[in-house]
């Protein structure tokens, strides 16, 4: 069979299995189709929220990314876990006692006022919003690859199958479905890796793969990268700092707490039966985010590896110089994966000095080797996003393969793409229209208004998806850094500090975001509008404080969300006392009630 | 019970300290700003500092999850609040 047939054979086949498991689920109980993991094991609600987090940015995007990167990639790795620690144990078991649905609803009682709980709607709103730009872009890199069309018509097609996924799912809601969905992912990631391991080091783990030795010579595979990417202009692969260690340090602080203010994730622990379990649950979930993001680093480094074996066999051999005239292959011999590629407009090959042949390399040094050779800049442009799925074909793994990485890639997507559109909507229609603005809507009218709020969602997300502000897992990122300086912040006032008052609370979220905002669009354009970008008002240079790039800001903005807070906390009055209380017994697991039906 | 709930409360944040201060130092220490000193150690075919980074930092936030929520289990039952 044709690998285009066996692709669509499997992705059907996967999505049998989730629309069978959720009919099959549906039909057993109702209660579970509300409360995601009432009842589960734990063990299962951690896959499920596993699932639930691991987004095209995480498969599809953020290996691609590090090889790139190199060590600087480490940021995503370590950001995208390490703030599960920060969920475990500050946020996770007090919404947990606390014993409501969403963040508004929380934000909005600890502060006693409806204000701080739009306000909140409006952070939400905003950090969920452009997530869902960053999985568009990824829908679009999966669907374009799959149905062999371009990038903008794998978009528009990506957002039709979300749109009809996210309204007619509660399947959403359903663990077992997440269940399956992080089985195929995490199948779909490892098993690629564990090939390409073996092919390349003799080592089936690829953790371990990616400290070993090449096969048939006494060389690390890391050390071997080093050479041959240096070799070819770029920075050292295991040294290579993003931009300063200030800013991969602020990066790394905001995707931390970002992780620990994102909505979708948070409201998966409000509905565990017990304080206990919320604490545990988190590290379940991390469990199975780790598999995928240690092997993570391994599928870079090895889809780096094999990108440039396929273009400068010599080098990689060692046999011979990186500027002899036939180092490099010729456009006409090139495999199959790239013209597959081509197609998609992903993976561009412009031949600047007309020799017929590949010069993949950092034309930004300015080594006069280069200029010798008679090279006249890099020829290749391969889209960062393409890395993993392109990857199994790259290694020339079985067609098989090359399938399953395609209904992962899609899995993740769909799965984290409809989470964050039921987020968005219930906000919109519940804790807006419903508690706000009209009171009495009907429980049509709110489920209406919801499906409204899907669907512009999913065209503005769509329409900014087709000129992206980043590549996947960078605009994600610039999401959990609306996340990090808005809603983390109010979060751990409203449980660490008894005297927070509503004021201060307000302040701080609406001039922590704000900041943010302000950062990110000032480089990113406004609203990331293309062509909208106003550096010039802050003179011009990009990166303008103190070298930290936008997607890193949201640090700063939470230490402005803070900051504010506490002035502004001074001048009003403590909150009452009845809110003090309510803190009180928020910090105390005893009396948790269990949370049931619906919101 | 107020003096009970203060002692909890106490242990509570001792014990989310500690951790975070571990959580601080494999990430942030030696994945970050220790890390080109400690590139200089290997461990297999891995630069120290690039594996703490890419590797070690993320088992460690697991057991230090494991950990957490144990050592609370234990003071919910020594202060007498945990749930039924």
């Amino acid at each position: 069979m044709s690998l285009q047939g066996i692709t669509y054979l499997v992705v059907g086949l996967t999505f049998a299995l989730y629309i069978g498991i959720a009919l099959w689920a549906r039909a057993g109980s109702t209660k579970e189709f509300y409360v995601a993991g009432g009842g589960v094991h734990p063990v299962l609600n951690g896959m499920a929220t596993g699932a639930d987090w691991m987004s095209a940015a995480s498969f599809i995007s953020m290996a691609g990314l590090i090889a790139n990167m190199g060590y600087g990639g480490s940021l995503f790795l370590m950001g995208w876990t390490g703030g599960y620690v920060l969920l475990a144990m500050l946020l996770a078991p007090y919404l947990r006692k606390f014993g409501k649905f969403t963040v508004p609803q929380f934000v909005g009682d600890r502060f006693y006022s409806k204000g701080a709980s739009t306000v909140a709607v409006i952070c939400l709103l905003a950090a969920s919003l452009t997530y869902i730009i960053g999985q568009m872009t990824g829908v679009g890199v999966a669907f374009s690859r799959f149905l062999g069309v371009s990038n903008t018509t794998g978009i528009f097609i990506g957002m039709g199958i979300v749109f009809m996924y996210a309204v007619f799912g509660g399947m959403k809601g359903i663990t077992y479905t997440q269940v399956a969905q992080y089985c195929v992912l995490i199948l779909a990631y490892t098993v690629p890796a564990i090939f390409i391991s073996l092919q390349l080091t003799g080592n089936p783990l690829p953790q371990l793969g990616l400290g070993s030795d090449m096969v048939g010579s006494d060389v690390a595979l890391l050390t071997k990268l080093d050479q041959v990417v240096t070799e070819l202009g770029f920075a050292k692969y295991t040294t290579n700092t993003r931009l300063s260690t200030l800013n991969m340090f602020v990066y790394t602080v905001s995707l931390m707490i970002g992780t620990a203010g994102l909505p979708h994730v948070i409201v998966r622990f409000f509905t565990v039966p017990k304080v206990k379990d919320a604490r545990a649950s988190a590290g379940w979930a991390l469990v199975f985010i780790a598999i995928l993001y240690t092997t993570a680093p391994a599928v870079a480094a090895m889809a780096q590896m094999n990108l440039l074996k396929t273009i400068t066999p010599g080098i990689v051999a060692g046999t011979v110089d990186v500027t002899a005239s036939d180092a490099q292959i010729k456009y006409d011999d090139r495999p199959e994966w790239m013209k597959r590629w081509e197609v998609t407009g992903l993976l561009k090959f412009e031949d600047k000095n007309g020799d017929g042949r590949i010069q993949y390399y950092n034309d930004k040094n300015k080594d006069p080797k280069f200029a010798a050779a008679g090279w006249e800049g890099n020829e290749l442009t391969v889209n960062r996003d393409i890395m993993v799925l392109a990857n199994p074909e790259i290694a020339m793994l079985p067609n098989w393969v090359i399938a399953l990485v395609a209904a992962g890639g899609l899995a993740a997507a769909l799965s984290t793409a409809a989470g964050l559109l039921l987020a968005i909507s219930s906000a919109i229609s519940h804790d807006l229209l419903k508690e706000k603005f009209m009171p009495d809507l009907s429980e049509k009218g709110e489920l209406l208004a919801g499906k409204i709020a899907m669907a512009c969602s999913i065209l503005v997300a769509g329409y900014l998806g087709l000129n992206p502000p980043d590549f996947a897992a960078g605009t994600v990122a610039i999401a959990f850094g609306l996340a990090a300086s808005s809603i983390f912040p109010a979060l751990m006032l409203g449980i660490f500090s008894r005297t927070m008052n509503k004021e201060g609370a307000i302040a701080g979220m609406l001039a922590g975001l704000g900041v943010t905002m302000l950062y990110v669009f000032a480089h990113k354009g406004l609203f990331f509008i293309n062509g909208t970008e106003f550096l010039g008002l802050f003179g011009g240079k990009a990166n303008f404080f103190f070298g930290i790039e936008p997607n890193a800001f949201g640090a700063i903005g939470a230490c402005v969300n803070f900051a504010v807070a506490f002035a502004v906390k001074r001048m009003f009055p403590a909150p009452p006392e009845e809110i003090v209380a309510l803190v009180e017994s928020v910090r105390i697991p005893r009396g948790s009630k269990e949370i049931g039906g619906a919101h | 019970m107020q003096h009970d709930s203060i002692g909890y409360w106490k242990a509570t944040l001792a014990l989310i300290r500690n951790v975070l201060i571990v959580w601080f130092v494999v990430s942030y220490g030696f994945g970050i700003l220790l890390a080109p000193m400690l590139n200089n150690i290997s461990l297999g075919g891995y630069p120290l500092g690039f594996w703490f980074a890419q590797q070690g930092s993320m088992y460690v936030f697991v057991a230090l999850i494991f950990y957490y929520a144990k050592a609370m289990g234990k003071l919910d039952e020594k202060f007498d609040v945990h749930e039924e």
